[in-house]
């Protein structure tokens, strides 16, 4: 089996052992570490000598034990400190056989709930979910953030120590707490997406690891949670997002507008698999903020031109989103399709709303939109100090150039 | 080895570039990308980013009594501040020299070299064993 094709199968297994191990010794934490250290070991002993017949069971048998003496050597430890050795639980006999797995289908999903714990920062629950979930080694996850790898390492290990602090227990989110708990996991997978999608710093725009990572285990999350239509919607919003991607940016890795990118670029197998997602899960239950901006993306991705968009339509279902999940980027893009609407000074009215945002204060993002809707109103010298004033805000190098860019042609 | 490679941009250079052509901007991207395109390629690059404008800067200072006072930028007294940064990872000084060069001879205005300084320092350097 070729390595390309061993890691394929670790990464998918990666959540499913944790799992099981997790649920045994009801440790998430050291099972974690245990299950990261087993997938390491198979990784090179899988490529050289094959891989077993039930991968699945050897990467439990081989976590297990880890765990067990692990758990052993802080038995003997905790012995040396306490002197109170009757009361720990003797864990030899506990690994457990590998055919007494399967039965709980539950525990990757619980992984999945575990790692994406509201108790985490963002930037925790992203690290912690492409290990645990995604079955990435730390120092893959370090490169896709650009943070060395004993960073990553403390920022995951610190992550499962709060969650462990909370008191948390390895189980499924109980009923009343289930809604909140799916809106973290949800937000989280839409980071990682995002993450990759739009690079918040550095010079690469897309960093299509992370947005491919994303999208499988929205998949996974997908397969595990039919009935839940935001799941289906978030996955839909990243097919017809992630669709456009070869025409984002052009030979010299500049950034191209939605209006100018060369729809023959678009990915059709992913639009089709979007939209057939929405249909499918569209009108289905109580409609969510995730179904609203992936029905938003598809009417673009169904335009055959620009000027074919229906942008009443976009400018409903953002009036709607609006409704059920207010915010200034909401508005931002709201006032976007006002504009194309109702004229760049009906937009320009809308944005003015956002000027005492503080949420916007330090984002380049209102002053670029600002002068997109005065340069479709005429005013040239206007938009281009919008354009000058947005360049020099953001972080981003490819949309400074895109923005200097901008501003230059106004010129 | 590893280097800094710091583009020490002007306040006077960061205003005039509001003059420059589209075409001008657009010789100056497709140069970056293929500047970094090629220390991808060659193995040598670590990181390279561009950072936000000068107006975006703050200034953090201790106290006496270790209490922060932090000032909001712009400076109008800096006339020169970091644009942006390449850590290289080269066989020798001179290899990193060399990158610095073609990194200030980026097309600036009409199309000719920006002319804009990169300083070069080694970074990251491990301690000797044996001393």
């Amino acid at each position: 089996m070729t390595g390309h094709r061993v890691e394929d199968l670790l990464r998918e297994l990666a959540p499913q052992v944790l799992g099981a191990v997790a649920r045994h010794f009801g440790d998430f934490d050291a099972a974690e570490d245990a299950v990261q250290e087993a997938m390491l070991a198979a990784a090179e002993q899988w490529r050289s000598s094959g891989v077993p017949e039930s991968p699945r069971g050897w990467l439990i048998r081989v976590a297990s034990r880890r765990l067990t003496d692990y758990l052993r050597s802080e038995q003997a430890r905790r012995r040396r400190e306490v002197l109170a050795a009757a009361s720990v639980p003797e864990y030899a006999q506990l690994v457990p056989a590998p055919d007494e797995v399967g039965l709980h289908r539950d525990d990757s999903l619980t992984v999945l709930f575990m790692s994406c714990h509201p108790v985490l920062t963002s930037a925790s629950a992203i690290a912690l979910t492409l290990r645990a979930v995604g079955g990435l080694t730390t120092a893959e996850i370090a490169r896709a953030f650009l943070v060395p790898e004993a960073t990553m390492a403390q920022r995951i290990s610190r992550a499962k120590q709060r969650i462990k602090a909370s008191g948390a227990q390895f189980t499924m989110p109980d009923e009343t707490t289930r809604a909140d708990r799916l809106a973290s996991v949800l937000h989280v997978l839409y980071l990682i997406f995002n993450e990759g999608y739009t690079a918040s710093s550095g010079d690469a725009l897309q960093r299509t690891d992370l947005t491919a990572e994303a999208i499988r285990l929205t998949r996974m999350a997908h397969a595990m949670l039919p009935q839940e239509g935001e799941v289906p919607g978030l996955l839909a919003l990243m097919l017809l997002t992630d669709a456009r991607r070869a025409a984002r940016t052009d030979a010299d890795g500049l950034l191209v507008p939605l209006t100018e990118q060369r729809r023959a670029l678009w990915d059709q197998t992913k639009i089709a698999e979007g939209i057939a997602l929405l249909t499918e899960t569209l009108g289905a239950g109580p409609v969510g903020p995730y179904q609203i901006q992936a029905a938003i993306a598809a009417v673009h991705d169904e335009a055959p031109s620009v000027d074919e968009t229906d942008w009443a339509q976009i400018l409903a279902l953002y009036e709607t989103l609006e409704q059920i999940s207010p915010g200034p980027t909401v508005t931002l893009n709201r006032a976007v399709a006002v504009a194309m609407v109702h004229g760049p000074r009906a937009g320009l009215a809308v944005l003015g709303t956002l000027d005492d945002d503080d949420r916007m204060v330090n984002s380049h993002r209102l002053a670029a939109t600002r002068g997109h809707l005065l340069e479709l109103a005429g005013d040239n010298e206007g938009a281009r100090s919008c354009y000058q004033q947005a360049a020099r805000m953001t972080a981003s190098r490819p949309e400074q150039h895109y923005l200097s860019l901008r501003a230059a042609r106004l010129s | 080895m590893k280097y800094m490679l710091m583009m020490v941009g002007s306040k006077q250079g960061w205003d005039e570039m509001a003059d420059w052509s589209a075409e001008d901007i657009r010789a100056m991207i497709r140069f970056m990308h293929q500047f970094n395109a090629k220390l991808v390629e060659s193995g040598e690059l670590v990181d390279a980013q561009g950072l936000a404008g000068p107006e975006q800067a703050k200034i953090v200072q201790a106290q006496l009594d270790g209490s922060p006072v932090v000032t909001d930028g712009p400076f109008p007294e800096t006339k020169e501040f970091l644009a942006g940064y390449w850590i290289v990872d080269v066989d020798s000084e001179e290899r990193a020299i060399e990158i610095a060069g073609q990194a200030s001879a980026s097309p600036g205005r009409g199309g000719a070299p920006a002319q804009v300084p990169v300083e070069v320092r080694p970074i990251g350097e491990a301690p000797s064993v044996d001393t």
